[in-house]
């Protein structure tokens, strides 16, 4: 389909925004200043004071010299892109693709928008008229591509409506400050004579290109329609999402389930269909009181299946706080991911963890206690214990290596070693007894030392000599001295307790 | 005349232990975790699997002991691709350990609850999930209620529960299969050699259902359990040198 791009320019946008607030001041001539190197200097100059020949980035001082009734607001850092997002944001409703043209335009990607209010010129008057009605001056402009839409909107005089496929015949009478260049670039082609883009096109391109460098014959190509040119939606499109608009507010548990469920059947019907599945998705209720209740899910696998995914949801409806009731139901798919659809066997193991009852259970659990909450690990080439395991980071994932059998390890590894308090120490030897919490234990058996070093290129400090050590109640534990016997001091650990 | 009657009651006493939940032994089921004469103490003379085990710890050295025996059991309960979940607060278990004990840890998801309450809820939601093959749970409270609702999901899905206590102080009647509590014993190296031997644990059955206590001396060696005989048991108190 042929892409039509809108462009808006708000002449004032600034002074527009403060007339409309303040309706006194349109009789009056009013700048916006902002100190600019210790200089103040206008931002924003209204209609008014225009006329009076004030003009953007003149000093205030200056300025007040020649209009003496000037009035003289502050103006404040990223006011003008502020304003662009809110109207902006607003725009949306003429199409879902709006784009920020700082500092004071918005394109909009009107393609397939225009049939809705009967063609493109309704859509322009439509457009156009709404903003001079609320006190913008606006000029727009219709075209096959962003460039000729905005050089046309800017610096054409008539036919803000480019037909489809004459951009060039209407951006070759503009001057080529049409074309989005800059001043140092601009300055030059003035001083070489190059009052329209058609003396331009005269030019082979290799030499504008040498002359002028690469921006000048992309804007020029992105203008005709031979590059393409993207812009940043001001609010991506959401892919997968679905409202629920009601009849009545909805006040009741039993409501709300049916909501969920009939969001849930329209994506899930929409997703399997493109072999898509949820990973996360946000229920949003719009309350008839204006506030927002908002309930995530997450899944550990990409599924549409409605009942599972409607038993994560029944967790949380009990979070949804109905006030005076529910207008309107949206479901966004905040995550999407392929459903690999593999053919079960029958005769797979029933009891694994890629079975999709399992991962159903581990996506209530973390629905009700958090996906931070379940752990699984694959075993890390390291010797040092904290770091001999790793986090898997899905529930497919393998251990790359085998677990390692051959170095005993402790059933419990306390968090963070303990410091017990030694005595009798023999060099190499484990000591004699040791009193960890306020209990002697009187070391009748030893293994060791397992000296584990410390990885060096992770971290700094002494090797670990590690023992395993048996008191007299035949409890067995691993401690280690930190460093080596005999230095000014040595420390001993309890690091954990052998079964 | 006798003999009918003691036909007769043992018939009887077979029904009430069906209506209880415990089957007869299909073969192939005795002795596969390798207990020996402690699998005897229970209904049937077999392990309770699908049921509900509860272990009692109220010291760190207790539960890594716990740990291990755990570890154990499951292993002839997970065979080659079942999963197990392992819920609990403050978990200090190392998973590489569970290796040791024939137990592959990537195959046990841990889930790290903030409140106790949280636990309760999720060891129930594993019980009722038949794909998962045992959940061993670590909490400090279990009342009578809160321990029939897990015995009502096990009876469903015939999952393995372990309930890992750790509060001394709130012990209450459950409805749990057994009641264990294993401690550390000293290990014997054998012949006399030096270092620590195989772990060596006390084990105690408290109370069982339909069974009978005892107590018994069991070490893990070789990957499966040994039961230690009272002549075996002598151990030498000598500090040996090692190094």
């Amino acid at each position: 389909m042929q892409k039509r791009y809108m462009a808006l320019w708000f002449c004032h946008l600034k002074t527009d925004w403060l007339t409309i607030r303040k309706p006194e001041l349109a009789e009056t001539p009013f700048v916006f200043s902002f100190p600019v190197h210790n200089r103040n200097l206008l931002t924003a100059v209204s209609p008014k004071a225009e006329a009076q020949g004030l003009y953007k980035g003149m000093r205030v001082a200056d300025a007040k010299a020649m209009v003496l009734d000037l009035k003289v607001f502050k103006d404040k850092a990223n006011r003008d892109i502020n304003l662009l997002n809110a109207i902006g944001e607003w725009s949306i409703r003429y199409t879902p693709f709006v784009a920020i043209d700082a500092p004071d335009g918005l394109l909009l990607d009107i393609s397939g928008c225009t049939h809705l209010w009967d063609g493109e010129r309704t859509y322009y008057k439509e457009v156009v008229n709404r903003f001079l009605n609320k006190g913008y001056t606006v000029r727009a402009a219709i075209a096959d591509t962003i460039g000729a839409a905005w050089a046309v909107a800017r610096f054409a005089q008539a036919h803000p409506i480019v037909t489809s496929g004459q951009q060039v015949k209407a951006i070759l009478p503009l001057p080529p400050a049409a074309l989005r260049l800059e001043t140092a670039i601009l300055e030059r082609l003035d001083k070489l004579g190059f009052r329209t883009i058609k003396s331009l096109t005269a030019i082979p391109v290799s030499s504008l290109r040498r002359r002028f460098g690469e921006q000048l014959t992309l804007r020029l190509k992105q203008a005709t329609g031979e590059a393409s040119e993207y812009l940043h939606p001001l609010q991506p499109v959401e892919a997968y999402a679905e409202r629920l608009p009601c009849l009545e507010p909805i006040l009741t548990r039993v409501g709300i389930e049916l909501a969920i469920r009939y969001l849930l059947q329209a994506l899930c019907k929409w997703l399997a269909k493109e072999g898509k599945g949820i990973r996360a998705a946000s229920l949003k209720c719009f309350r008839i009181d204006g506030h927002i209740q908002q309930t995530d899910i997450g899944t550990n696998q990409a599924t549409y299946q409605v009942e599972h995914l409607f038993k994560l949801f029944e967790l949380k409806i009990g979070d949804i706080e109905p006030g005076l009731g529910i207008e309107l139901f949206t479901l966004e798919v905040t995550k999407v991911d392929d459903v690999e659809t593999t053919q079960e066997a029958i005769w797979a193991d029933k009891q694994a963890l890629q079975n999709t009852i399992v991962i159903q259970l581990l996506d209530r659990l973390a629905g009700k206690i958090g996906a931070q909450a379940i752990h699984r690990y694959l075993p890390q080439e390291h010797h040092w214990p904290e770091r001999s395991i790793k986090k898997a980071e899905n529930f497919e994932a393998k251990p790359a290596t085998a677990w390692r059998t051959d170095q005993l390890r402790p059933t419990i590894l306390l968090p963070r070693p303990e410091l017990v308090e030694v005595s009798a120490p023999i060099p190499d030897y484990p000591p004699m007894l040791f009193r960890y919490q306020g209990t002697v234990h009187h070391i009748k058996r030893a293994d060791g030392p397992e000296r584990i070093e410390r990885e060096w290129w992770l971290d700094e400090g002494e090797h670990r000599d590690y023992y395993i050590v048996e008191d007299q109640h035949g409890q067995r534990y691993w401690i280690f001295r930190l460093g080596h016997y005999g230095q000014r001091r040595h420390q001993w650990f309890l690091h954990g307790f052998f079964a | 005349m006798l003999q009918g009657k003691k036909d007769i009651v043992s018939k009887l006493q077979q029904n009430i232990m069906l209506w209880e939940g415990f089957k007869a032994p299909s073969t192939g089921t005795v002795n596969q975790f390798g207990l020996g004469i402690i699998e005897a103490s229970f209904a049937n003379g077999v392990f309770p699997t699908g049921a509900i085990h509860e272990f009692l710890n109220f010291k760190p050295e207790h539960a890594a002991a716990s740990g291990g025996f755990v570890a154990g059991l499951l292993q002839p309960i997970l065979k080659a691709s079942g999963i197990c979940l392992w819920i609990g607060t403050s978990r200090t278990i190392f998973p590489v350990a569970l290796a040791y004990f024939g137990v592959s840890p990537d195959r046990v998801v841990f889930i790290d609850a903030i409140k106790e309450k949280d636990v309760l809820w999720a060891t129930e939601e594993a019980l009722k999930c038949n794909s998962v093959a045992a959940v061993v749970a670590e909490v400090s409270k279990l009342s009578f209620a809160q321990s029939r609702r897990l015995q009502l999901a096990v009876e469903k899905s015939s999952t393995t529960g372990f309930i890992l206590r750790n509060d001394p102080n709130a012990l209450s009647t459950t409805t749990c299969v057994a009641r264990w509590r294993i401690t550390p014993l000293p290990s014997a190296p054998e012949d006399g050699m030096p270092g620590v031997g195989f772990p060596r644990w006390n084990v105690e059955l408290i109370k069982v259902r339909n069974g009978n206590s005892g107590v018994w001396q069991v070490e893990w060696r070789n990957d499966r359990f040994l039961l230690v005989t009272e002549q075996e048991n002598t151990s030498v108190d000598v500090i040996r040198k090692v190094g």
